[in-house]
């Protein structure tokens, strides 16, 4: 509450959403003396601008989800503080969390898991509106069906079950469960990767649409930089529960100045069979454990670039112009 | 392609016989796999890529069933093999990799344990040697500290290395042909690079054909020598990767490269093909492709289409490209 | 690659096929599906259903199916062999053997149904707060259940029968106790999974309450697996009342309970068999009939129950 000021402009854009040193550890037993806890987030600064898509790529493990669930209190951090438009959502009671968590909501990966078996469409997209008291009948029915209509699901499938449907038509229920509510932010997991090459396309386009139509905020967690090339406004790459770089999409993409960043842009198969380079310079060796990370760094025990106090020293934030970069030797 | 023909894929058919009636899951497939090179299959799910590579290793479970078309290996027909002799073709000739290792491997055992039955199984080998050769395969496919490795069990190595322990044991006996279903799409893109790459690199020392089956158009475009599309159980592009990826014929190829988000552009829409693969149950009577086609004339609807070669080494299953010459006996 | 074969395809082999599509409605795993499999797959499961609804109907309209009233004495005819009047024969005091193992139906089906039902609410209840709510209140649910199991069950319920005396209502009292704890523990690790389910994340960020997720979201994903669990808990019901009665602890005559007809007969075991065998029977073909029911039903429902 006392963040008042932290609404302020800042480059112009009104800030959303921003999180202060965040962490999120999952103890996974240990002794007392020596307790382990995988470190799924560790430390995170983060700042998602009203309107805009912010992209949170990294390969599995490296804390993306989490992080994602975190900043909307789906998961509750260790330490460190979220503010949604400049109020410390962190550090609310259930009740008083209880009318911002409408304004936050989340679209999931898996479009089988995510809706329940056992409930109907109509079901399944007014729980929202009966949770927070629509009771008319008519008037959720009314409602129901314009947001099937919306996500592009025949008003006629009203009353069936979600395995009667495709997956690209249940990631579409999906997202008008999540819109229903008329929220500001969506965290988007992974929408399209469980979904075929033509629905893939339909579906992104459906995000891109309503982002335009409801101004939404979204936070779309991949780990496809195509699709995030395609949607993200900014990219922030994530390695092992650490930032490693944010900025804009089209600068980043062209000029990385993380390491990893450019090892993830260069590793990713590129549908054109001229751009097939012979030897490629490959990143070597296996993610390390999020239960023990590496000192320093995080990055450093792959990275071909280390020296000595990159396993000492965690690197500080470098602002270049618009962008942010974690590491001790930047990329030009 | 001057290189011998090591499988001969015939217009090979497997239908599923179930309660709601026959299901043509590959319907006239004809695929030659040449010596050493990568094949890939491309298309979404449900076309029959998984199902044509489950009929070639003869792993087809109740209700499906080869129906049709012969499949020949180095000129032998391997198509009505009893269970016998199929389990020494499998493994030995012929190999197939999943897309998640951990469900291939067993959970009880090392993995070098595993790779070394697997040696035991088609070699006459003592198993000193054979522990040897386990080392040996290790080191080829990668992995690091093999003889820590050999004594791990599954659960304790990174979905990467599994894939790597796995590519090993179909490895071991230097099969003629190794099929990878979907080998990375449960990795990273950085682990799924190094396994790109070592897979080509396999092939290109040991000599091993490779039929590579995916979703990914990336996957293909990176590491495959010649191309099959398929869609709806039939094949509707064939030809090799780089006149695929620069002279696309068929409207269903050009609509997936064209939906797929391009790195060095940037689109305010994507482009879309429309509603969603047919009912295998009640395909239409015409081209498969009819229903979501936005060229499709009247007598698409109407007839099938055969697969029409339009060069050297490219055929096409439309009627945009009627010739003279069909690749297929329809 | 001997494992390739045993295993077949892993996972990707069935959606393959099931490409989901509006004229395909109804083809994933609906209710009505379900039962066509069942009854397509297992025809004994279904003809135990049959035998299972012909005695309900038998029990229910007792005094119209059962040739004389189960409490009718002949003492002339004690002991009466079998013959076209009576089938089976007499007992020792001249009653209608037949019509009391039809009216004998009625006590234990219900004692089948009924206590059952109450053991499998607290047992749901029960497993479903552990397995949600987890921590201490976890801990607390299960150790009682723990205590449950460690007892041999017919064991407890006979002390419940000595401390509190005989009849139906006891025999309901103490059967309902003694069987909650079985069904706590696969409430609760189904709940522990189902927890981690996308949809119920998804209704958690919408902000539904916790015992709204739990009845909508949690208790009808488990209902396959309950309904699996009574129909093979009823067998088990019917025969703790059996051997009770048998011991005399439980129904005491002159009612026509099985158990007790046994009982009863066994004094009589090598003159008049019939007296002993004829209740026995009715006994076991109840309890096959469930449990074949309810293995078809396992298979059909949920193959998952079949590992625990």
């Amino acid at each position: 509450m006392e963040n008042k000021t932290e609404t302020g402009t800042e480059t112009g854009k009104k800030i959303l959403l921003k999180a202060e040193h965040l962490v999120k550890e999952f103890p996974i037993g240990g002794s007392r003396k020596a307790p382990l806890a995988v470190h799924a987030v560790s430390d995170v600064d983060l700042t998602i601008y009203e309107g805009e898509t912010l992209a949170l790529v990294g390969e599995s493990g490296c804390g993306k989800s989490t992080l994602g669930r975190t900043l909307i209190r789906l998961l509750e951090p260790t330490s460190g503080r979220v503010l949604f438009e400049g109020e410390e959502i962190t550090a609310m009671s259930p009740a008083e969390f209880a009318d911002k968590r409408r304004q936050m909501q989340i679209i999931f990966q898996d479009p089988y898991a995510s809706l329940n078996p056992r409930m109907s469409v109509k079901q399944i997209i007014s729980e929202p509106l009966t949770t927070y008291g629509m009771k008319d009948k008519k008037e959720l029915e009314d409602r129901v069906k314009a947001l099937m209509k919306e996500v592009g699901i025949p008003e006629e499938f009203y009353n069936r079950y979600p395995h009667q449907f495709s997956g690209g038509q249940r990631q579409r229920i999906g997202i008008a469960r999540a819109i229903a509510l008329n929220p500001k932010l969506i965290i988007c997991d992974e929408p399209v990767s469980a979904l075929d090459v033509s629905i893939q396309s339909q579906v992104l386009n459906l995000l891109k649409d309503i982002q335009e139509e409801y101004r939404l905020t979204y936070l779309f967690i991949s780990h496809d930089l195509s699709v995030v090339k395609f949607i993200a406004d900014r990219v922030c790459v994530m390695f092992l529960g650490s930032i490693c770089e944010i900025g804009p999409t089209d600068e980043l993409y062209d000029q990385p100045l993380h390491p990893y960043t450019r090892f993830l842009l260069n590793a990713i198969p590129k549908a054109d069979p001229r751009l097939r380079t012979e030897e490629k310079t490959l990143l070597s060796g296996e993610i390390p454990s999020p239960v023990d990370p590496p000192s320093g760094c995080r990055f450093h025990t792959r990275c071909p670039y280390a020296q000595d106090i990159c396993s000492q020293e965690r690197p500080a934030c470098r602002q270049v112009g618009e962008r942010q970069v974690f590491c001790h030797f930047p990329l030009a | 392609m001057n290189e011998p023909i090591v499988l001969d894929i015939r217009d090979l058919k497997s239908h599923f016989f179930t309660a709601k009636g026959e299901v043509p899951a590959v319907d006239g497939v004809s695929i030659q796999v040449p010596a050493g090179k990568i094949i890939g299959i491309v298309g979404e799910s449900g076309c029959g890529k998984s199902m044509t590579a489950m009929s070639v290793m003869g792993l087809l479970r109740y209700p499906g069933r080869v129906v049709g078309g012969t499949i020949r290996l180095d000129g032998r027909d391997i198509t009505h093999l009893k269970p016998k002799e199929l389990a020494k073709v499998r493994g030995n000739e012929i190999s197939m990799i999943f897309q998640e290792p951990m469900t291939s491997l067993n959970p009880v055992y090392p993995v070098g344990k595993q790779v070394q039955e697997a040696i035991l199984l088609h070699q006459k080998v003592s198993k000193e040697e054979a522990k040897e050769r386990v080392l040996q395969i290790f080191r080829a496919v990668g992995i690091p500290e093999p003889e820590k490795r050999y004594r791990c069990y599954p659960h304790q190595l990174s979905g990467g290395l599994r894939q790597r322990v796995m590519i090993g044991m179909a490895m071991v006996c230097r099969p003629k042909v190794m099929i990878a279903d979907e080998p990375t799409t449960a990795l990273d893109v950085t682990i799924e690079a190094q396994i790109l790459q070592l897979m080509r690199r396999l092939c290109e020392e040991q000599g091993t054909s490779i039929i590579l089956i995916t979703h990914n158009m990336g996957v293909v475009a990176e590491v495959c020598d010649y191309v099959y599309v398929m869609y709806a159980g039939k094949v509707m592009e064939q030809a090799e990767t780089f006149e695929l990826f620069g002279e696309t014929e068929h409207p269903y190829t050009q609509g997936l490269l064209r939906s797929i988000p391009k790195m060095d552009e940037k689109a305010h829409r994507l482009y879309t093909i429309e509603g969603v693969v047919p009912n295998l149950l009640h395909l239409p009577k015409g081209c498969n492709f009819c229903t979501r086609c936005e060229e499709a004339t009247e007598r698409c609807w109407r007839e099938k289409p055969c697969l029409y070669q339009t060069r050297e080494g490219h055929g096409v299953r439309c009627f945009k490209y009627e010739s003279e010459v069909q690749l297929d006996g329809e | 690659m001997a494992e390739f074969e045993k295993k077949g395809y892993p996972d990707g082999a069935e959606p393959e096929l099931m490409v989901s599509h509006e004229d395909q409605i109804g083809e994933a795993d609906t209710w009505s599906d379900k039962v066509k499999t069942l009854v397509r797959q297992n025809k004994l499961a279904v003809f135990s259903a049959v035998v299972i609804v012909l005695i309900l109907l038998a029990a229910v309209f007792a005094p119209l199916v059962a040739p004389y009233d189960h409490l009718e004495q002949s003492l002339t005819d004690r002991l009466a062999h079998p013959s076209m009047e009576h089938w089976l024969g007499q007992d020792e005091l001249g009653r209608d053997v037949l019509s009391r193992i039809i009216f004998g139906a009625r006590i234990s089906l219900t004692i089948g149904l009924v206590p059952t039902l109450i053991s499998m609410g607290i047992g749901t209840m029960l497993g479903m707060c552990a397995g949600f709510y987890g921590g201490k209140i976890d801990f607390v649910i299960m150790r009682l259940a723990d205590i449950m199991l460690a007892f041999p069950s017919l064991l407890l319920a006979m002390v419940v029968m000595y401390t509190m005396g005989g009849g139906l209502i006891n025999i309901f009292i103490a059967l309902s106790l003694i069987n909650w704890a079985s069904t706590a523990r696969v409430v609760r690790s189904q709940t522990l999974s189902l927890k981690e389910k996308e949809y119920v994340e998804a209704a958690r960020s919408i902000g539904v309450k916790k015992r709204t997720i739990m009845f909508r979201h949690i208790l009808p994903n488990c209902l396959p697996t309950l309904i699996v669990l009574f129909t093979l808990n009823i067998p088990s019901a019917i025969l703790s009342e059996a051997s009770l009665s048998f011991l005399g602890i439980g129904a005491q005559p002159p009612s026509a309970s099985w158990g007790l007809m046994v009982s009863r007969g066994k004094k009589y075991l090598f003159s008049e068999p019939w007296l002993c065998i004829a209740p026995s029977v009715a006994i076991m073909i109840v309890v096959l009939a469930f449990n074949f029911l309810g293995d078809g039903l396992r298979d059909v429902l949920d193959p998952y129950l079949k590992e625990q």
